[in-house]
């Protein structure tokens, strides 16, 4: 593209170069493309978050790479495995040390529902401690489940900022699928 | 070589309930009252010199009486032998006396096997849960606690 050499006022600069949009929309655009994850990583669904982030599914092309490991500089708690009582008031304290905003994620079977675990050591699902944004089933799910996961949330997050409900995803079997 | 048991069986005579043998595995049954005077002898004898206390653990045979049976399993590191020793004791009084006189490593094990079974150890120095948590109400490995059944959940703990 060629560029005209030719004296602009001043006027047209600013015509050409701004955008205009809602301030609230505009930091929820902000917000939902540099989630900084904490991973609360306590059995095997830890080790398919880790092939989330590696080169292969790479998690940072969805602006969530920049993993952290204190609960002050994350805004997305991944709860990624087992959690028992004993750990449960640990979780609800890393959840109230995060930042506002902050949103949670509950991968895989034990951290919505308890899994297969249904004993007397595991609590069944962490919605039992603190809210949870996104529910991840499979026990473990794959690493798209996660990037998925991560973008769902994002729907969410640029549908809270204009006031609309978010849309409820549940999964349906292909046999089920139109 | 003489067998384990029969150095028993000829210092305690009728005080060994049971006994019995397979593949070299010896195993001994006795009273709970005289439980704390055979591990004694099983650690401090020449012949025996049981000096290891491998493992301690209890069993919930539900339905039967005494419920409860608590399994010491010892091994001489001197001597390269081992001896199961059992105990019997009732669900209305599980009662046995520590060992942790004996060997420092009953602690845990004993504190074990009150967190899960409900086992009471007397004299033991610090008998509270081991593995749950403080305000956990029942004994989870008990044959009669519900599968499905629920805790309260605990309260996040503060700094001292």
């Amino acid at each position: 593209m060629r560029l005209k050499v030719e004296s602009k006022k001043m006027s047209s600069v600013v015509e050409n170069n701004f955008l205009t949009t809602k301030l609230s929309e505009l930091v929820a655009w902000g917000r939902k493309n540099s989630l900084w994850p904490l991973p609360f990583g306590t059995a095997c669904c830890a080790i398919e978050f880790m092939g989330a982030v590696d080169s292969v599914f790479d998690i940072s092309r969805f602006g969530a790479e920049l993993v952290r490991f204190s609960p002050r500089q994350a805004d997305l708690l991944l709860v990624l495995g087992t959690i028992n009582y004993k750990q449960a008031p640990v979780l609800k304290k890393v959840y109230e040390q995060m930042t506002e905003p902050k949103w949670v994620v509950a991968v895989g079977s034990c951290a919505t529902c308890g899994g297969f675990y249904d004993n007397y050591s595991v609590l069944q699902g962490i919605d039992e401690v603190i809210p949870v944004d996104v529910y991840v089933p499979g026990c473990p799910p794959r690493p798209e489940s996660i990037l998925l996961a991560i973008v769902r949330l994002q729907e969410k997050i640029c549908k809270e900022a204009v006031g609309e409900k978010p849309e409820l995803y549940i999964y349906k079997p292909h046999s089920v699928r139109k | 070589m003489v067998k384990l048991i029969d150095i028993f069986k000829k210092n305690f005579q009728a005080d060994i309930l049971d006994s019995h043998e397979q593949q070299g595995n010896e195993t001994i049954v006795v009273s709970p009252e005289r439980l704390h005077d055979v591990l004694g002898f099983a650690k401090n004898d020449p012949e025996t010199l049981l000096n290891a206390l491998m493992d301690l653990c209890a069993v919930d045979y539900l339905g039967q009486g005494p419920r409860f049976e608590v399994v010491y399993h010892l091994y001489s590191t001197s001597k390269n032998h081992r001896l199961r020793i059992k105990t019997r004791v009732p669900e209305e009084n599980p009662k046995v006396k520590t060992c942790v006189d004996l060997w420092k490593s009953a602690d845990w094990f004993e504190r074990e096997a009150w967190d899960m079974l409900g086992i009471v150890f007397e004299g033991h120095p610090n008998l509270k849960r081991l593995l749950l948590f403080d305000g956990f109400e029942g004994h989870p490995l008990r044959k009669d606690y519900k599968i499905n059944r629920r805790q309260k959940i605990p309260e996040p703990l503060e700094r001292p």
